[in-house]
């Protein structure tokens, strides 16, 4: 028999009781919350500022099987330049890269003051060993990333072993040591805004420096129901620890006016602290556009097509 | 980075077209009253007077009452039902149809943000309207006999918290039954109501089933105790309708529906969802600036998560937009009348005098219209007044309980009984708690959510009758 330590329900059975004692979400509330916040009219002044501060928040990303080099540059001269018409547009807060390529991303952007940010610990799925996972995570750093997005083990948190979960993660912080982590909960496998405020907390606890929806590879990605169920638990967190923690939601944000909404969300959640790339960013490739289309119009008072925005 | 400012964001007026002066509405036409005696209807945010409005005196009463005996007798009881029921669905969709305007009008008239004009009293207003459209043909399936029968006239007393929505409350089974109305609209927001009378014009129906009658307190009594009333429906205070019931009681052929004041407890225990609790609190007592008779206006919290629940409530508080009730950011707009605002200053006052500690988040008031912020009041138990006394303003007492028990104790503890709101994960707590509160409506984590086919109304000196649902429609039929 293997030690009594070993089996689930003893080993991590403290940090158990403390995630299912957290206060429970209500759905309906937290939906009708979202909601209201949703219908904020954001207009003049308010929208020009809330445009610039979602493009400089905004972790311009690239995550396919068809990613190149070539597509790589391209994506960081966007990156470093979103609208050539425009030099006032503020450039965006990173790059997301998948880690064979963050040696490309990391010379494109170099000096630039943008993050090079790679997926690793077998992302999407993160099914394979901590060993694998661990040698993921050095290999993207070595290729120059300086942020690093790991997902977690989703299986082992439905299981309810959280303790691995948390291992885990406390194994890839050691491991990522001076650069910033972001720890992705894919909430749509998660489903039930109780677990994602778990998550979330389980990811603080273990060392996360920001917390993330999604991958982006799993539908539904972000929500405003989900992240303002992380924004109040990094909230909660600041307050017991001290320490402030990011929020990243990522996946099908690709209108401004989504974007606005999430910037809302933060202001009336948890305050201006976290209206700053430093604290909060936003996953997504085509939103940038938008949001450079939307700024236009604000200083042109017309809209012009999408012709006039660069592709990647 | 700066912080994000949201730039005002006001709802356009334009869309709102007053007249200088409006008639009373009898015989399914503008007439001027009888002695031509007006008043004027202001705009509580800012005090801008809006229009000016004919006060119906005894003459124009009767006139009324009389327009809608002729029209029950002459036309509308002998219709067939599916073509009261194709009126009721017309007026429905008129609705829906101007709800802007009406939103907008109502937030003028009322000082209600237009959030919740916009999103709750008008297409509530609607749905009413709809869901009893659906009824008027299918009354004998209602559980009141094979045949059930209009009372005839109906006079209805309606409060300035929600002006279309009571009158749809009102209006639309009174119609829908087989019933003629007179209705009064409170005397500081008629608007919205003679807008109403023009969409009753705009959709065709027969001249006198819906009356509209303004003016004050004397207006609104002389229709009551009218003879020739079969039916009174009065939402309001606790006081006014002491005095209808103590008026019809000397002619007992009237049947009386009241809808009065309550004193609801919002009870959170420690299992609750405290987000979303806190949230229910605001929406339970914040909402339309705590003009709400069955507003959670006593929070009971249990003691062993206190300081928690009013940490993130004061958090809360303090992102609470107060101002232009048009403004589509305003969560909270202006106090309906000089005389509310008066009477929510005085409950507050004694608060403080009688010990309790009063709070309110740091809050910029308009320098012109009536403002009161957002206030919260620790340290209050069940002697002081502010416990007791419905303040029907954005004023909230915070008590404590330590059991379940205690908890009913409490929240049954006093004179009222219209609602109550419970906030617990826990299933078998709701259903134990509810079978034991004595409120008309118990809420489990949720608080003022309205909807027609919920009967809503009150016990003890919260009233009788019910409106909305099956329930509401005996308070129209002969049964």
């Amino acid at each position: 028999m293997s030690a009594l330590t070993d089996t689930p329900a003893v080993a991590g059975s403290s940090l158990r009781e403390f995630l299912h004692g957290l206060p429970g979400v209500d759905q309906v509330g937290a939906e009708a919350r979202a909601a209201m916040l949703a219908s904020r009219s954001i207009k003049t002044t308010a929208k020009r500022w809330a445009l610039d501060t979602a493009i400089s928040m905004i972790d311009l990303t690239t995550l396919e099987g068809q990613d190149t080099p070539g597509k790589v540059r391209a994506l960081c001269a966007k990156a470093k330049r979103p609208d050539p018409a425009d030099p006032t547009a503020p450039k965006v807060a990173a790059v997301c890269v998948y880690p064979d390529l963050a040696h490309v991303a990391a010379a494109e952007v170099k000096g630039t003051g943008i993050h090079v940010a790679s997926v690793a610990t077998a992302f999407p799925s993160g099914r394979t060993s901590l060993d694998v996972k661990l040698a993921d995570v050095k290999y993207a750093i070595g290729a120059g990333a300086d942020e690093v997005d790991m997902v977690i083990d989703r299986g082992a948190f439905l299981a309810g072993r959280y303790q691995r979960v948390f291992d885990e993660i406390a194994a890839v912080r050691e491991a990522s040591a001076g650069t910033h982590l972001k720890v992705i909960l894919e909430t749509g496998e998660l489903v039930t805004l109780d677990n994602v405020r778990r998550a979330s907390w389980l990811a603080m606890l273990a060392g996360a420096d920001f917390i993330k929806t999604s991958t982006g590879k799993v539908t539904p990605a972000a929500t405003l129901p989900v992240t303002l169920v992380m924004l109040e638990a990094v909230r909660d967190y600041r307050a017991a620890h001290g320490r402030q923690v990011g929020v990243k939601p990522a996946g099908g944000i690709r209108a401004a006016k989504d974007a606005i909404r999430y910037l809302v969300l933060v202001n009336e959640t948890v305050g201006e602290d976290w209206l700053d790339p430093r604290w909060f960013r936003i996953g997504a490739s085509s939103l940038l556009n938008d949001l450079l289309m939307q700024r236009t119009r604000m200083a042109t008072g017309r809209y012009s097509g999408p012709d006039y925005f660069t592709l990647d | 980075m700066g912080k994000l400012e949201y730039a005002p964001a006001p709802e356009s007026r334009s869309i709102v077209s007053l007249r200088e002066s409006y008639g009373l509405f009898i015989g399914g036409e503008f007439t001027p009253s009888v002695d031509g005696r007006a008043f004027k209807t202001i705009s509580p945010a800012t005090e801008e007077v809006l229009a000016e409005i004919a006060e119906a005196g005894p003459a124009d009463v009767d006139r009324a009452v009389t327009a809608a005996r002729q029209a029950y007798e002459r036309t509308w009881a002998g219709l067939p039902a599916k073509e009261r029921g194709k009126y009721l669905f017309r007026i429905a969709r008129i609705v829906q149809e101007r709800a802007r305007e009406l939103a907008v009008l109502e937030s003028l008239d009322n000082g209600k943000p237009i959030r919740e004009s916009r999103d709750v009293d008008i297409p509530l207003a609607a749905a009413h309207f709809f869901y009893h459209a659906g009824w008027a043909d299918k009354l004998e399936y209602a559980g009141y006999g094979p045949a059930p029968r209009p009372l005839g006239v109906a006079g209805q007393v309606i409060p300035w918290n929600f002006p279309l929505l009571m009158l749809a409350w009102k209006i639309a089974p009174a119609l829908a039954c087989g019933n003629t109305v007179v209705l009064k609209p409170a005397e500081t927001t008629p608007l919205t109501a003679l807008v109403f009378a023009e969409i009753c014009q705009q959709a065709d129906l027969p001249a006198g089933v819906v009356n509209i009658v303004t003016g004050a307190g004397d207006t609104g009594r002389a229709l009551v105790t009218h003879p020739g009333i079969d039916k009174v429906a009065f939402t309001g205070s606790t006081e006014v309708g002491k005095q209808i019931a103590r008026d019809c009681a000397t002619q007992p052929r009237k049947k009386v529906t009241l809808e009065l004041g309550g004193k609801a407890a919002n009870i959170v225990f420690e299992d609750a969802p405290v987000d979303q609790a806190v949230e229910g609190i605001v929406n339970g007592i914040f909402f339309n600036q705590g003009h709400v008779c069955c507003a959670g206006s006593r929070l009971l919290v249990q003691e062993s998560v206190y300081s928690d629940v009013l940490a993130a409530l004061r958090r809360r508080l303090g992102t609470l937009r107060l101002g232009d009730p048009l403004d589509k950011n305003t969560d909270v707009g202006a106090i309906n009348s000089a005389a509310q605002l008066a009477k929510i200053r005085e409950l507050s006052a004694v608060g403080e005098a009688e010990g309790a500690q009063r709070w309110s988040p740091p809050c910029e008031l308009p320098v012109k219209g009536f403002w009161f912020p957002p206030t919260l009041f620790t340290g209050v138990t069940q002697a002081h007044r502010i416990a007791r006394e419905e303040i029907f303003g954005p004023v909230l007492s915070v008590l404590t309980f330590r059991t379940p028990a205690e908890a009913v104790e409490k929240a049954n503890n006093t004179p009222y009984g219209l609602s109550a709101g419970v906030w617990t994960d826990k299933g078998s707590l709701i259903l134990w708690m509810s079978s034991r509160l004595r409120a008309g409506v118990v809420w489990a984590n949720t608080f003022n959510k309205f909807d027609p086919s919920s009967p809503f109304g009150g016990y003890k000196e919260s009233g009788y009758g019910r409106e909305g649902g099956r329930h509401g429609l005996e308070a129209y039929l002969d049964v």
